[in-house]
Protein backbone atom coordinates (compact mmCIF):
# COMPACT_ATOMS: atom_id res chain seq x y z
CA UNK A 1 0.00 0.00 0.00
CA UNK A 2 1.48 3.35 -1.13
CA UNK A 3 1.14 6.03 2.02
CA UNK A 4 1.91 9.42 1.19
CA UNK A 5 3.49 11.34 4.64
CA UNK A 6 2.08 14.78 3.30
CA UNK A 7 1.73 17.26 6.72
CA UNK A 8 -2.34 16.26 6.63
CA UNK A 9 -1.79 13.14 6.67
CA UNK A 10 0.83 13.53 9.42
CA UNK A 11 -1.42 15.87 11.18
CA UNK A 12 -4.32 13.40 11.32
CA UNK A 13 -1.99 11.56 14.27
CA UNK A 14 -2.53 14.10 16.30
CA UNK A 15 -4.13 12.96 19.44
CA UNK A 16 -6.34 13.83 22.51
CA UNK A 17 -5.36 12.81 26.02
CA UNK A 18 -7.32 9.65 26.62
CA UNK A 19 -10.56 10.15 28.89
CA UNK A 20 -9.54 10.37 32.73
CA UNK A 21 -6.10 11.60 31.91
CA UNK A 22 -6.17 14.79 33.63
CA UNK A 23 -7.42 13.03 36.42
CA UNK A 24 -5.22 10.54 36.70
CA UNK A 25 -2.43 13.41 36.81
CA UNK A 26 -4.17 15.24 39.32
CA UNK A 27 -4.19 11.97 41.65
CA UNK A 28 -0.49 11.25 41.07
CA UNK A 29 0.35 14.90 42.19
CA UNK A 30 -1.65 14.75 45.29
CA UNK A 31 -4.10 17.40 43.77
CA UNK A 32 -7.58 16.07 43.52
CA UNK A 33 -9.73 18.46 41.76
CA UNK A 34 -11.71 20.61 44.12
CA UNK A 35 -13.28 23.96 44.18
CA UNK A 36 -10.90 26.01 47.31
CA UNK A 37 -11.97 28.88 50.04
CA UNK A 38 -10.84 31.65 51.54
CA UNK A 39 -11.99 33.59 54.94
CA UNK A 40 -12.18 37.25 53.85
CA UNK A 41 -13.58 40.13 56.00
CA UNK A 42 -17.07 41.07 54.15
CA UNK A 43 -19.12 44.38 54.49
CA UNK A 44 -21.35 42.55 57.37
CA UNK A 45 -19.55 39.98 58.48
CA UNK A 46 -16.57 37.57 57.34
CA UNK A 47 -17.39 35.51 54.65
CA UNK A 48 -16.31 31.73 53.32
CA UNK A 49 -15.59 32.70 49.62
CA UNK A 50 -14.90 29.38 47.45
CA UNK A 51 -13.58 29.28 43.84
CA UNK A 52 -12.33 27.04 41.09
CA UNK A 53 -10.48 27.22 37.39
CA UNK A 54 -13.73 28.87 36.10
CA UNK A 55 -14.19 31.38 39.04
CA UNK A 56 -16.09 31.94 42.26
CA UNK A 57 -18.59 29.29 43.10
CA UNK A 58 -19.70 30.21 46.19
CA UNK A 59 -20.18 32.88 48.83
CA UNK A 60 -21.37 32.23 52.75
CA UNK A 61 -21.37 34.13 55.94
CA UNK A 62 -19.46 32.89 58.07
CA UNK A 63 -21.44 33.16 60.69
CA UNK A 64 -23.85 30.99 59.51
CA UNK A 65 -21.25 28.22 60.37
CA UNK A 66 -19.97 29.15 63.19
CA UNK A 67 -17.29 30.19 61.84
CA UNK A 68 -15.66 26.91 61.32
CA UNK A 69 -14.29 25.92 57.98
CA UNK A 70 -14.95 22.65 57.71
CA UNK A 71 -18.60 23.37 58.45
CA UNK A 72 -18.69 25.08 55.25
CA UNK A 73 -16.21 22.37 53.49
CA UNK A 74 -19.22 19.90 54.37
CA UNK A 75 -22.06 22.54 53.62
CA UNK A 76 -20.26 22.80 50.09
CA UNK A 77 -19.59 19.25 48.92
CA UNK A 78 -23.15 19.05 50.06
CA UNK A 79 -24.52 21.61 47.66
CA UNK A 80 -21.71 21.17 44.77
CA UNK A 81 -20.80 17.81 44.97
CA UNK A 82 -17.21 18.77 45.27
CA UNK A 83 -14.94 19.09 47.82
CA UNK A 84 -12.92 22.14 49.38
CA UNK A 85 -10.10 22.74 50.48
CA UNK A 86 -8.23 26.20 51.70
CA UNK A 87 -6.51 28.04 49.62
CA UNK A 88 -3.25 30.04 50.03
CA UNK A 89 -4.46 33.23 48.47
CA UNK A 90 -8.10 34.39 47.61
CA UNK A 91 -8.69 35.06 43.89
CA UNK A 92 -7.46 37.93 42.28
CA UNK A 93 -9.81 40.95 42.40
CA UNK A 94 -12.14 39.73 45.41
CA UNK A 95 -11.11 42.43 48.13
CA UNK A 96 -11.45 45.14 45.46
CA UNK A 97 -14.89 43.67 44.93
CA UNK A 98 -15.86 43.79 48.10
CA UNK A 99 -14.46 47.03 49.02
CA UNK A 100 -16.00 49.11 46.42
CA UNK A 101 -19.14 46.79 46.20
CA UNK A 102 -18.66 46.34 42.29
CA UNK A 103 -18.38 42.37 41.69
CA UNK A 104 -17.90 43.10 37.24
CA UNK A 105 -14.68 42.27 37.68
CA UNK A 106 -14.86 38.90 38.50
CA UNK A 107 -15.50 35.64 36.82
CA UNK A 108 -18.22 33.35 38.60
CA UNK A 109 -18.61 29.23 38.13
CA UNK A 110 -22.88 29.49 37.41
CA UNK A 111 -22.05 25.92 35.93
CA UNK A 112 -24.94 24.42 38.08
CA UNK A 113 -27.54 26.96 37.18
CA UNK A 114 -29.95 27.52 34.14
CA UNK A 115 -29.92 29.96 31.45
CA UNK A 116 -32.61 32.07 33.13
CA UNK A 117 -31.09 32.29 36.42
CA UNK A 118 -27.47 33.15 34.76
CA UNK A 119 -29.44 35.72 33.39
CA UNK A 120 -30.89 36.98 36.22
CA UNK A 121 -27.62 36.94 38.23
CA UNK A 122 -25.80 38.78 35.23
CA UNK A 123 -28.43 41.82 35.13
CA UNK A 124 -28.09 42.11 38.96
CA UNK A 125 -24.13 42.14 38.97
CA UNK A 126 -24.84 45.39 37.05
CA UNK A 127 -26.91 47.03 39.96
CA UNK A 128 -24.49 49.77 41.08
CA UNK A 129 -23.51 49.86 45.10
CA UNK A 130 -25.90 51.91 47.10
CA UNK A 131 -29.01 51.90 44.95
CA UNK A 132 -31.27 48.65 44.45
CA UNK A 133 -33.75 48.34 41.64
CA UNK A 134 -37.30 46.15 41.91
CA UNK A 135 -38.01 42.28 41.01
CA UNK A 136 -39.92 44.19 38.17
CA UNK A 137 -36.45 45.72 36.59
CA UNK A 138 -34.55 42.57 36.36
CA UNK A 139 -37.14 40.80 35.09
CA UNK A 140 -38.17 43.44 32.03
CA UNK A 141 -34.35 44.20 31.74
CA UNK A 142 -33.15 40.36 30.96
CA UNK A 143 -36.80 40.71 28.26
CA UNK A 144 -38.63 38.29 30.60
CA UNK A 145 -41.12 41.15 31.98
CA UNK A 146 -43.90 38.88 33.30
CA UNK A 147 -41.12 36.76 35.33
CA UNK A 148 -41.33 38.54 37.82
CA UNK A 149 -41.81 35.68 40.85
CA UNK A 150 -39.31 33.65 38.84
CA UNK A 151 -36.98 36.57 39.29
CA UNK A 152 -36.88 36.04 42.99
CA UNK A 153 -36.74 32.16 43.27
CA UNK A 154 -33.58 32.73 40.48
CA UNK A 155 -32.26 35.26 43.17
CA UNK A 156 -32.75 33.25 46.39
CA UNK A 157 -30.83 30.38 44.52
CA UNK A 158 -28.00 33.10 44.38
CA UNK A 159 -24.72 31.01 44.89
CA UNK A 160 -22.29 34.11 45.10
CA UNK A 161 -24.56 36.29 47.06
CA UNK A 162 -22.72 39.99 48.50
CA UNK A 163 -20.92 39.59 45.10
CA UNK A 164 -23.48 39.66 42.91
CA UNK A 165 -25.45 41.75 44.40
CA UNK A 166 -29.11 40.15 44.87
CA UNK A 167 -29.77 42.50 48.51
CA UNK A 168 -29.95 45.29 45.51
CA UNK A 169 -33.16 43.74 44.32
CA UNK A 170 -36.26 44.83 46.42
CA UNK A 171 -39.96 44.79 46.06
CA UNK A 172 -42.32 46.48 43.36
CA UNK A 173 -43.93 48.68 45.53
CA UNK A 174 -40.13 49.95 46.44
CA UNK A 175 -40.00 47.32 50.07
CA UNK A 176 -36.87 46.05 50.99
CA UNK A 177 -38.94 42.54 50.32
CA UNK A 178 -37.09 39.23 50.81
CA UNK A 179 -33.63 37.67 51.24
CA UNK A 180 -31.79 34.03 51.43
CA UNK A 181 -29.93 35.15 54.02
CA UNK A 182 -32.39 36.96 56.08
CA UNK A 183 -33.54 40.75 55.94
CA UNK A 184 -31.48 41.81 58.85
CA UNK A 185 -28.60 40.75 56.52
CA UNK A 186 -30.37 42.22 53.35
CA UNK A 187 -30.97 45.45 55.38
CA UNK A 188 -27.20 45.69 57.02
CA UNK A 189 -25.61 44.75 53.72
CA UNK A 190 -27.86 48.29 51.87
CA UNK A 191 -27.07 50.14 54.92
CA UNK A 192 -23.46 49.41 54.89
CA UNK A 193 -23.59 50.59 51.49
CA UNK A 194 -25.17 53.89 52.50
CA UNK A 195 -29.22 53.23 51.25
CA UNK A 196 -31.07 55.12 53.60
CA UNK A 197 -33.63 52.17 54.03
CA UNK A 198 -35.95 54.09 56.32
CA UNK A 199 -36.73 56.74 53.60
CA UNK A 200 -37.03 54.22 50.99
CA UNK A 201 -39.79 52.43 53.44
CA UNK A 202 -41.30 55.36 54.06
CA UNK A 203 -41.71 56.37 50.67
CA UNK A 204 -42.99 52.50 49.63
CA UNK A 205 -45.53 53.11 52.61
CA UNK A 206 -46.51 56.38 51.02
CA UNK A 207 -46.84 54.80 47.62
CA UNK A 208 -44.18 56.81 46.01
CA UNK A 209 -42.22 54.74 43.59
CA UNK A 210 -40.40 57.55 41.36
CA UNK A 211 -38.99 60.61 42.23
CA UNK A 212 -38.75 63.94 39.80
CA UNK A 213 -37.06 66.49 39.83
CA UNK A 214 -38.60 69.60 38.48
CA UNK A 215 -35.21 71.41 37.55
CA UNK A 216 -34.04 68.58 35.47
CA UNK A 217 -37.61 66.91 34.22
CA UNK A 218 -35.80 63.64 34.82
CA UNK A 219 -37.72 60.88 37.24
CA UNK A 220 -35.56 58.21 38.83
CA UNK A 221 -36.49 55.29 40.87
CA UNK A 222 -36.17 56.63 44.55
CA UNK A 223 -32.53 54.89 45.30
CA UNK A 224 -30.67 56.52 41.91
CA UNK A 225 -27.68 57.68 42.48
CA UNK A 226 -29.23 60.67 40.71
CA UNK A 227 -32.55 61.13 42.66
CA UNK A 228 -30.49 61.29 45.65
CA UNK A 229 -28.74 64.36 44.82
CA UNK A 230 -32.48 66.42 43.92
CA UNK A 231 -32.93 69.07 46.47
CA UNK A 232 -35.85 68.45 48.65
CA UNK A 233 -37.83 71.99 47.18
CA UNK A 234 -37.35 70.31 43.92
CA UNK A 235 -38.05 67.08 44.58
CA UNK A 236 -41.93 65.76 42.94
CA UNK A 237 -43.15 62.33 43.96
CA UNK A 238 -45.12 59.55 41.24
CA UNK A 239 -46.99 56.43 41.97
CA UNK A 240 -46.59 55.33 38.66
CA UNK A 241 -44.29 55.73 35.91
CA UNK A 242 -47.34 56.65 33.24
CA UNK A 243 -47.46 59.70 35.63
CA UNK A 244 -44.49 60.99 35.48
CA UNK A 245 -44.22 60.58 31.85
CA UNK A 246 -47.82 62.48 31.85
CA UNK A 247 -46.49 65.06 33.69
CA UNK A 248 -43.73 65.56 30.89
CA UNK A 249 -41.16 63.92 33.31
CA UNK A 250 -38.79 61.66 30.98
CA UNK A 251 -36.97 58.66 32.92
CA UNK A 252 -33.43 58.88 33.88
CA UNK A 253 -31.18 56.82 32.09
CA UNK A 254 -28.79 55.65 34.73
CA UNK A 255 -31.41 53.32 36.45
CA UNK A 256 -34.28 53.22 33.66
CA UNK A 257 -37.04 53.43 35.62
CA UNK A 258 -39.33 52.21 32.50
CA UNK A 259 -38.99 50.51 29.57
CA UNK A 260 -36.85 52.04 26.73
CA UNK A 261 -39.38 51.78 24.04
CA UNK A 262 -41.61 54.32 26.28
CA UNK A 263 -38.92 56.77 26.76
CA UNK A 264 -39.11 58.61 23.70
CA UNK B 1 -18.40 28.07 30.74
CA UNK B 2 -15.09 29.23 29.66
CA UNK B 3 -13.96 26.49 27.11
CA UNK B 4 -10.66 27.21 26.46
CA UNK B 5 -8.20 29.68 27.83
CA UNK B 6 -5.11 31.46 26.80
CA UNK B 7 -2.05 30.44 27.85
CA UNK B 8 -1.31 33.20 29.10
CA UNK B 9 -4.21 32.85 31.59
CA UNK B 10 -3.23 29.42 32.32
CA UNK B 11 0.29 30.65 33.74
CA UNK B 12 -1.15 33.83 35.36
CA UNK B 13 -3.57 30.70 36.92
CA UNK B 14 -0.52 29.09 38.03
CA UNK B 15 1.55 31.81 39.13
CA UNK B 16 -1.81 32.73 40.87
CA UNK B 17 -2.13 29.16 42.97
CA UNK B 18 0.14 26.39 42.01
CA UNK B 19 -2.05 24.09 43.19
CA UNK B 20 -5.77 25.46 42.03
CA UNK B 21 -4.13 26.32 38.00
CA UNK B 22 -2.48 23.11 37.70
CA UNK B 23 -5.64 21.80 36.51
CA UNK B 24 -6.31 24.13 33.62
CA UNK B 25 -2.43 23.78 33.20
CA UNK B 26 -3.03 19.79 32.45
CA UNK B 27 -5.90 20.66 30.54
CA UNK B 28 -4.33 22.91 28.13
CA UNK B 29 -1.10 20.71 27.19
CA UNK B 30 -2.66 17.03 27.82
CA UNK B 31 -3.26 16.75 23.98
CA UNK B 32 0.79 17.60 22.23
CA UNK B 33 2.68 15.90 25.44
CA UNK B 34 0.29 12.64 25.04
CA UNK B 35 0.14 12.77 21.15
CA UNK B 36 4.44 13.73 21.06
CA UNK B 37 4.48 10.11 23.79
CA UNK B 38 1.72 8.23 21.72
CA UNK B 39 4.25 9.04 18.58
CA UNK B 40 7.71 8.50 19.63
CA UNK B 41 7.20 5.36 21.95
CA UNK B 42 4.66 3.72 19.18
CA UNK B 43 2.08 2.11 22.02
CA UNK B 44 -0.44 3.97 24.28
CA UNK B 45 -0.28 2.48 27.61
CA UNK B 46 3.82 3.94 26.80
CA UNK B 47 2.16 7.29 25.93
CA UNK B 48 -0.50 7.10 29.07
CA UNK B 49 2.79 6.42 31.53
CA UNK B 50 5.14 8.97 29.59
CA UNK B 51 2.74 11.61 29.31
CA UNK B 52 1.53 11.25 33.19
CA UNK B 53 5.31 11.18 34.10
CA UNK B 54 5.93 14.65 32.35
CA UNK B 55 2.96 16.21 34.60
CA UNK B 56 4.10 14.61 37.21
CA UNK B 57 7.86 15.86 36.98
CA UNK B 58 5.95 19.39 35.81
CA UNK B 59 3.95 19.61 38.67
CA UNK B 60 7.54 18.94 41.01
CA UNK B 61 9.47 21.17 39.26
CA UNK B 62 6.97 24.23 38.88
CA UNK B 63 6.85 23.88 42.99
CA UNK B 64 10.40 25.49 42.82
CA UNK B 65 9.28 28.36 40.35
CA UNK B 66 8.40 31.62 41.24
CA UNK B 67 5.56 33.22 39.92
CA UNK B 68 7.37 35.43 37.53
CA UNK B 69 9.27 32.33 36.31
CA UNK B 70 6.12 30.60 35.68
CA UNK B 71 4.44 33.28 33.90
CA UNK B 72 7.64 33.61 31.46
CA UNK B 73 7.47 30.02 30.79
CA UNK B 74 6.79 28.21 27.04
CA UNK B 75 4.93 25.81 28.29
CA UNK B 76 5.06 23.58 25.21
CA UNK B 77 8.86 23.18 24.13
CA UNK B 78 9.36 23.26 28.00
CA UNK B 79 6.93 20.19 28.73
CA UNK B 80 8.03 18.37 25.71
CA UNK B 81 11.61 18.24 26.91
CA UNK B 82 10.62 16.77 29.55
CA UNK B 83 8.87 13.69 27.65
CA UNK B 84 11.78 13.54 25.14
CA UNK B 85 14.19 12.87 28.29
CA UNK B 86 12.06 10.65 29.87
CA UNK B 87 11.43 8.66 26.49
CA UNK B 88 15.02 8.90 25.86
CA UNK B 89 16.14 7.74 29.29
CA UNK B 90 13.73 4.55 28.77
CA UNK B 91 14.51 3.55 25.30
CA UNK B 92 18.05 3.02 27.13
CA UNK B 93 17.37 1.44 30.15
CA UNK B 94 14.90 -1.02 27.96
CA UNK B 95 17.45 -1.35 24.84
CA UNK B 96 17.22 -4.86 25.80
CA UNK B 97 13.82 -5.47 25.12
CA UNK B 98 12.17 -7.12 22.14
CA UNK B 99 10.63 -4.61 19.69
CA UNK B 100 7.51 -6.05 18.68
CA UNK B 101 5.51 -4.86 21.35
CA UNK B 102 6.19 -0.98 19.96
CA UNK B 103 5.62 -2.33 16.26
CA UNK B 104 2.24 -4.34 16.77
CA UNK B 105 -0.09 -3.96 14.54
CA UNK B 106 -2.77 -3.87 17.36
CA UNK B 107 -1.09 -1.24 19.57
CA UNK B 108 -3.18 1.50 17.30
CA UNK B 109 -6.73 1.72 18.45
CA UNK B 110 -8.89 3.51 15.59
CA UNK B 111 -9.25 7.07 15.66
CA UNK B 112 -13.27 8.35 16.08
CA UNK B 113 -12.85 11.31 13.79
CA UNK B 114 -14.72 11.36 10.56
CA UNK B 115 -17.37 9.63 9.13
CA UNK B 116 -17.15 5.48 9.42
CA UNK B 117 -16.19 4.96 6.17
CA UNK B 118 -13.39 7.68 6.31
CA UNK B 119 -12.05 6.74 9.58
CA UNK B 120 -11.09 3.31 8.64
CA UNK B 121 -9.43 4.40 5.34
CA UNK B 122 -7.56 7.00 7.68
CA UNK B 123 -6.49 4.93 10.45
CA UNK B 124 -5.26 1.90 7.93
CA UNK B 125 -3.28 5.18 6.18
CA UNK B 126 -2.36 6.33 9.63
CA UNK B 127 -1.09 2.82 10.69
CA UNK B 128 1.00 2.95 8.02
CA UNK B 129 2.48 5.87 8.57
CA UNK B 130 3.11 5.20 11.94
CA UNK B 131 5.19 2.39 11.17
CA UNK B 132 7.33 4.59 8.67
CA UNK B 133 8.19 7.25 11.50
CA UNK B 134 9.02 4.19 13.55
CA UNK B 135 11.86 3.52 11.04
CA UNK B 136 12.73 6.96 10.86
CA UNK B 137 16.67 7.39 12.87
CA UNK B 138 15.39 9.58 16.41
CA UNK B 139 17.41 12.75 15.15
CA UNK B 140 14.73 12.89 12.11
CA UNK B 141 11.51 11.40 13.99
CA UNK B 142 11.39 14.11 16.72
CA UNK B 143 11.59 17.03 14.89
CA UNK B 144 8.77 15.46 12.38
CA UNK B 145 6.61 14.70 14.90
CA UNK B 146 6.87 17.93 17.10
CA UNK B 147 6.55 19.86 13.71
CA UNK B 148 3.71 17.76 11.70
CA UNK B 149 2.17 15.60 14.52
CA UNK B 150 1.83 18.22 17.25
CA UNK B 151 2.52 21.27 15.71
CA UNK B 152 4.90 23.16 17.21
CA UNK B 153 6.88 26.27 15.19
CA UNK B 154 10.17 25.73 14.50
CA UNK B 155 10.68 28.64 17.18
CA UNK B 156 9.36 25.85 19.68
CA UNK B 157 11.27 23.00 18.17
CA UNK B 158 14.22 24.46 18.42
CA UNK B 159 13.78 25.12 21.83
CA UNK B 160 12.58 21.79 23.10
CA UNK B 161 15.42 20.41 21.22
CA UNK B 162 17.96 22.90 21.93
CA UNK B 163 19.32 24.14 18.92
CA UNK B 164 19.16 26.62 15.97
CA UNK B 165 15.84 27.31 14.42
CA UNK B 166 17.77 26.73 11.26
CA UNK B 167 18.75 23.04 12.04
CA UNK B 168 15.55 22.45 13.38
CA UNK B 169 13.85 22.95 9.96
CA UNK B 170 16.45 21.33 8.18
CA UNK B 171 15.80 18.08 10.48
CA UNK B 172 12.23 18.48 10.34
CA UNK B 173 12.16 18.72 5.66
CA UNK B 174 15.50 15.76 5.99
CA UNK B 175 12.44 13.35 8.01
CA UNK B 176 9.76 14.41 5.97
CA UNK B 177 12.09 13.81 2.74
CA UNK B 178 13.49 10.38 4.11
CA UNK B 179 9.71 9.49 4.92
CA UNK B 180 8.91 9.95 1.37
CA UNK B 181 12.05 7.60 0.28
CA UNK B 182 11.05 4.92 2.61
CA UNK B 183 7.16 4.93 1.18
CA UNK B 184 9.57 3.26 -2.12
CA UNK B 185 8.18 6.13 -4.72
CA UNK B 186 10.93 8.51 -5.27
CA UNK B 187 9.67 11.87 -6.93
CA UNK B 188 6.01 12.67 -5.42
CA UNK B 189 3.61 14.95 -6.33
CA UNK B 190 3.88 16.99 -3.39
CA UNK B 191 7.23 17.54 -3.73
CA UNK B 192 6.92 21.51 -4.11
CA UNK B 193 6.66 21.60 -0.33
CA UNK B 194 9.79 19.63 0.15
CA UNK B 195 11.40 22.13 -2.18
CA UNK B 196 9.71 24.88 -0.19
CA UNK B 197 10.94 23.65 3.16
CA UNK B 198 14.24 22.78 2.29
CA UNK B 199 17.15 24.92 3.64
CA UNK B 200 20.53 25.39 1.43
CA UNK B 201 22.86 22.72 1.86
Amino acid sequence: MTVHPSPAALRALRVEAPPGFVDAVMDRVGLHESDRFVTVRGPAGDLFVAFNDSGISAVMPAALFDDDPKKFALHHRRETGRPAAPAARPPTGLAAALRSGRGTGLRYDLSGLTPFERAVLGKTLEIPSGEVRPYGWVAREIGRPRAVRAVGSALGRNPVPVLIPCHRVVRSDGHIGNYGLGVPMKKTLLHAEGVDIDRLERLADAGVRFLGSDTTGVFCVPSCVHATRIRPAHEVHFRTAAAAVSAGYRPCRHCTPVAERHAS
Amino acid sequence: MVALRSDTAVLDGLADDLDAGFGAFVRAHSGPVYSTALRLSGSRAEADDLAQETFVRAYRSLRRFDAPRMRALESRPWLLTITLNLWRNRLRHAARRPREARDAPGAEGADPRPGPEAAAEESETSRALVRLLGELPEHHRVPVVLRHVVGLSYAEIASTLGCPEGTAKANVARGLRRLRELTGAAPHPVSRRIVHAKEAP
